[in-house]
């Protein structure tokens, strides 16, 4: 991916990033009394680890060619709030929390309440992470462009702006990439920035909190259209076939020994 | 070291009056040769500057190249760094902000204690780190570090949620002062790593089982304690550190205490430096100090027949002055033997924990010929201890691994004094 | 209408295994309920390939040199139309970087629902699947309302043998619906990795770290163990993105799949992607501080406590020798 094209051509672009929690992995998933859903009760939530890599490629676009970033976050978790934030002090231009206190909603219904805020705006551009990990009906990259008739890619790796056009690199697996010119507008499902996605300053974020840059839209939550439905959730047993070696550090070391060289290795 | 026979010497930069008398002495002749004066100016100080114009960097360019401070830096016995050195370095352009220098420091303040200029690397390293961190330039293992803290409210990233479930399934009480409503007499800052970590855990059991022992009234706040944020504050996070510490104080400000006890040394430097001024005046103290004034209400029966040596922490002993308490309790111990290493009290050898070290091994490791915590465990060893005695959370999981990384597994095992007093107890 | 349609996906002249697994499954819902299986497949070239779809009863395929590489925009809008044709209810796409950009595109166009991340795929009483969410530590179970549906499937999720054989495997031919030159997107080429480096999926001892190992500069210590062993040091995802190690080094369903003789892996959660990448590994040893971490259901062995106190007890007893 050479940031030439970079250079070449481009007059800024303005691009729009779809923000959205998810419960935070670091967690124990619990469920529900009825095993319907998880226990979202008291369920802590993160930006979606996809969405940061879109946030940094599109601050790394707009550093490298101009133009503005402009961030939409669903309201559906109060972390929300920092996360604009955040994105802010990281060099977004605008922050806007779409609805609030919304509550679980499918991709199709994320992709209802994304595809009405865009289209009261212009944009050359429209990144969010490829996936997430509760997205069970899809991806909304994708369904947002077909519900918007635009072009899309996804597992993208890099991108560089050109002029009405932007150049990405797909990943596909074993390292093979390829490479697509596309007309803007488009969207793009980002699985990688360039770079991790960087470090903001508390003392950063905390000013825009103050500074209070963030817009909030009057959005209801759509009626749910996936037309999938979870009966019930359970969490898998963990360690199913898995001998779990009992005992410390030490211990265990000496019994991992036994297997690797019983397997004729270390000798 | 013999001197060149013939030093580079320009002619021409010799002056030699023949005959000059100042204040009635005859000097004249050779006794006058001065060589031209060498002066700072011919040095590009646009990095030392950098520096001295930051609040709290001043200090740094008051260096004249003494080099007491390097004699004592904990860092240089394994590498090469100190005060000195890195004001060298920025003479001859070295851009501290972006230079791992910038984070080898532990801010032990051994350098502070000899230095006749008081060139203060406690304000000149937090300062620089400050503006490192504004513009995103920090290490990796600690930029992690950073986020969860913010998010989880400890360095660890555990969930916050659970920082009381180490009084689960103990054998003694340890209440929240949330379900309390009345004021308690000791409200128990249990610290980051005494909540999550399996050996600090094993401490705080112990202590609750001493404090219990001794009929002390006490709560711990659970689930709504965070990280002090001293540590963020020396490591350049002072956003965070505002964060916890407004966090914190507005907790703590909503319960009635006479005392609030600290297993951490860094929390007490904290509430006793840092948080009154932001409206967070409590009585702090150490569980160390706690524990001494009390010496004689503890009934220690039990026999301790180990060899202890004692590490002092930099935060207790050479910030705060508390050398004594914890060599008290050891000596109270029956049976046992107290031996001390040669770098103790005010010359206290660092873990490399402070000053945000705890969560930069990755870039010690790069920097130095040895963490400084596997230096200070040989210097045990040597003393023929079979026990290491700390006071500090942060130090006992650093010197069990340099245990092992330095092959003493076996001859030495590193306890909280809270462990030593428990079993003294037959608790 | 009914009937069962499988997206074919292929890269550099083959078709994937992901495919041939997609036709077992297709097949054993064919069994139950009486449905033809077509399979489609669209690329420059691609009427050789389409003969070997042996689970298929009818192949649908669309060969034009516009299609040479895979081309997001295009290939979702002649799959549509193929679905289209084929008169299919029940639509099974590969939950693969490829299938992202069909499943999403085909359920915005059909109009018809779309479960993903799914192991499984029922049609008795009503279409229902199993899906993997929460990367892998929540399993749920599904249903769809009404009787059409696509699903975007796992890759290992069934065998793949079970896909070779057992259709009709009748070749149509259909003419390109979309003009390549019409579309918004243009591919320009493929990129293989660079060569170089260690060839993980040739080693026999892989030591495989995962977001557990912290920060870049603890690798060595993998590596440490790797050398100890005679192996080389290989990562999931999160490492890779994070730039630590090359690509190269990547197990999981967007890296390299291995088969080493000893798999040992430290801090690795076990995401399905990653599982997809090693789960027929020899012997499996698994690390991890989280008693719940998938990566425990492949493993053969597995130990929960800190790789970190692990770790140089291992090197210790291995590179004394």
């Amino acid at each position: 991916m050479s940031n030439a094209d970079n250079e070449r051509v481009g007059r800024g672009m303005n691009i729009v990033v779809l923000l959205r929690p998810v419960p935070d992995p670091v967690e124990e998933l619990e469920l529900n009394g009825d095993g319907s859903d998880l226990d979202r009760d008291y369920l802590g939530y993160v930006l979606n680890e996809f969405d940061d890599h879109a946030l940094e490629e599109a601050l790394l676009v707009k550093e490298e060619t101009g133009g503005t970033v402009t961030v939409l976050g669903l309201g559906t978790a109060d972390e929300m709030d920092q996360v604009l934030h955040t994105a802010l002090a990281k060099g977004a231009d605008s922050a806007v929390k779409l609805g609030d206190d919304l509550g679980h909603l499918s991709v199709s219904a994320q992709t209802e309440l994304f595809v009405a805020a865009l289209s009261d705006r212009t944009y050359d551009l429209v990144v969010t992470g490829v996936q997430a990990a509760d997205d069970l009906d899809g991806q909304v990259a994708v369904r947002v462009a077909a519900r918007l008739g635009l072009p899309q890619v996804s597992v993208v790796v890099g991108v560089a702006a050109g002029d009405g056009t932007v150049r990405v690199t797909k990943e596909f697996w074993g390292g093979i990439t390829a490479q697509y010119d596309i007309d803007t507008p488009a969207v793009l499902g980002i699985q990688a920035a360039r770079q991790a996605p960087r470090y903001v300053a508390v003392s950063l974020i905390r000013q825009a909190q103050q500074s209070g840059g963030l817009t909030e839209e009057d959005r209801d939550a759509p009626e749910d259209s996936s037309g999938v439905r979870i009966i019930s959730v359970r969490i898998p047993d963990a360690g199913g076939g898995a001998e779990m070696i009992p005992g410390d550090e030490s211990s265990a070391a000496d019994r991992i020994v036994e297997i690797i060289r019983g397997a004729g290795v270390g000798s | 070291m013999t001197r060149p026979s013939n030093p580079k010497v320009e002619p021409e930069r010799v002056r030699e009056i023949e005959q000059v008398v100042i204040e009635g002495m005859d000097i004249s002749g050779h006794w006058n040769r001065m060589f031209e004066q060498r002066v700072i100016f011919d040095y590009d100080v646009t990095q030392l500057d950098r520096v001295t114009e930051l609040d709290g960097g001043e200090s740094m360019g008051w260096c004249y190249q003494c080099a007491q401070c390097i004699a004592v830096c904990p860092v240089d016995h394994v590498g090469s760094y100190g005060p000195r050195k890195i004001y060298r370095n920025l003479q001859v352009g070295m851009d501290l902000f972006t230079d791992a220098d910038l984070w080898l420091c532990t801010t032990c303040g051994n350098c502070l204690r000899v230095c006749p200029k008081e060139v203060d690397m406690l304000q000149i390293m937090p300062a620089v780190r400050k503006e490192a961190v504004l513009v995103g330039n920090v290490p990796s293992e600690l930029q992690d570090v950073f986020e969860k803290t913010a998010r989880y409210g400890n360095p660890l990233g555990m969930n916050a949620k659970r920082r009381a479930a180490w009084t689960r399934d103990l054998d003694v009480d340890v209440p929240l002062i949330s379900e309390m409503n009345r004021k308690v007499d000791v409200l128990w800052w249990v610290s980051d790593y005494p909540s999550y970590h399996p050996r600090g855990i094993d401490a705080s059991r112990a202590l609750a089982r001493v404090l219990h022992h001794l009929g002390v009234d006490f709560a711990i706040l659970g689930a709504e304690e965070r990280h002090d944020g001293d540590s963020m504050l020396r490591a350049g996070e002072s956003g965070l550190f505002e964060m916890l510490a407004e966090q914190n104080i507005e907790t703590l400000n909503r319960y009635e205490f006479d005392v609030l006890l600290t297993t951490d040394p860094h929390a007490y430097n904290a509430f006793l430096h840092e948080y009154p001024q932001r409206g967070g005046s409590y009585n702090a103290v150490h569980y160390t100090q706690f524990l001494a004034e009390r010496l004689d209400e503890l009934g220690l029966s039990e026999k301790v027949d180990l060899n202890i040596t004692f590490h002092d922490p930099c935060y207790l002993g050479r910030h705060n002055g508390e050398y004594e308490a914890p060599r008290q309790l050891i000596n109270a111990l029956p049976g046992a033997q107290f031996t001390e290493m040669w770098r103790v009290k005010e010359n206290g050898y660092c873990c490399g924990g402070g000053g945000g070290g705890m969560w930069l091994d990755g870039l010690a490791a790069e920097n130095q010929s040895m963490r400084l915590s596997e230096k200070r465990v040989r210097e045990a060893v040597e003393t023929g201890a079979d026990t290491l005695c700390v006071v500090c959370p942060y130090e006992v999981s650093r010197f069990e691994d340099a245990v092992k990384s330095t092959n003493n597994d076996g001859n030495l095992q590193v306890l909280d004094i809270a462990e030593l007093l428990a079993h003294a107890l037959g608790l | 209408m009914s009937g069962i349609f499988v997206a074919g996906e292929h890269l550099q002249g083959e078709v994937t295994e992901t495919t041939f697994e997609l036709l077992a499954i297709a097949r054993g819902l064919a069994a139950t309920s009486g449905w033809q299986v077509t399979a489609g497949l669209v690329g420059a070239g691609v009427s050789g390939m389409a003969a070997g779809l042996g689970g298929a009863d009818r192949i649908l395929t669309v060969d034009d040199p516009g299609w040479e590489i895979f081309n997001p925009e295009g290939q979702s809008a002649v799959f549509a139309s193929l679905v289209a044709e084929s008169g299919a209810t029940v639509v099974l796409v590969p939950y693969t970087s490829t299938g992202m950009d069909i499943s999403s595109y085909l359920a915005e166009s059909l109009g018809i629902p779309l479960v993903s991340f799914c192991t499984s795929v029922r049609t008795e009483g009503g279409l229902t699947a199993t899906c993997r969410l929460h990367a892998g530590k929540i399993e749920a179970d599904v249903a769809v309302d009404g009787d059409r549906a696509i699903f975007a499937i796992l890759s290992g999720s069934a065998s793949a043998d079970g896909g070779r054989s057992g259709g009709a495997a009748v070749v149509e031919e259909i003419p390109n619906p979309i003009d390549p030159g019409s579309l918004r997107t243009k591919a320009l080429g493929l990129a293989l990795p660079e060569g170089g480096d260690v060839d993980i999926t040739s080693e026999e001892v892989l030591v495989v770290v995962g977001r557990g190992i912290e920060s870049a500069d603890n690798i060595g210590e993998a590596q440490a163990l790797a050398d100890a062993m005679g192996g080389s040091v290989a990562a999931s995802r999160p490492i890779i993105d994070q730039g630590w190690l090359p690509k190269s080094r990547q197990v999981g369903k967007s890296g390299l799949t291995v088969k080493p003789r000893i798999y040992l892996s430290l801090g690795v959660s076990g995401a399905p992607e990653h599982l997809e990448g090693m789960k027929d590994a020899e012997t499996i040893i698994a690390i991890n501080s989280d008693p719940q971490a998938p990566i425990f259901s492949v493993a053969h062995y597995g130990w929960v406590g800190d790789l970190f106190d692990l770790l140089p007890e291992l090197v210790d007893r291995l590179a004394g020798d």
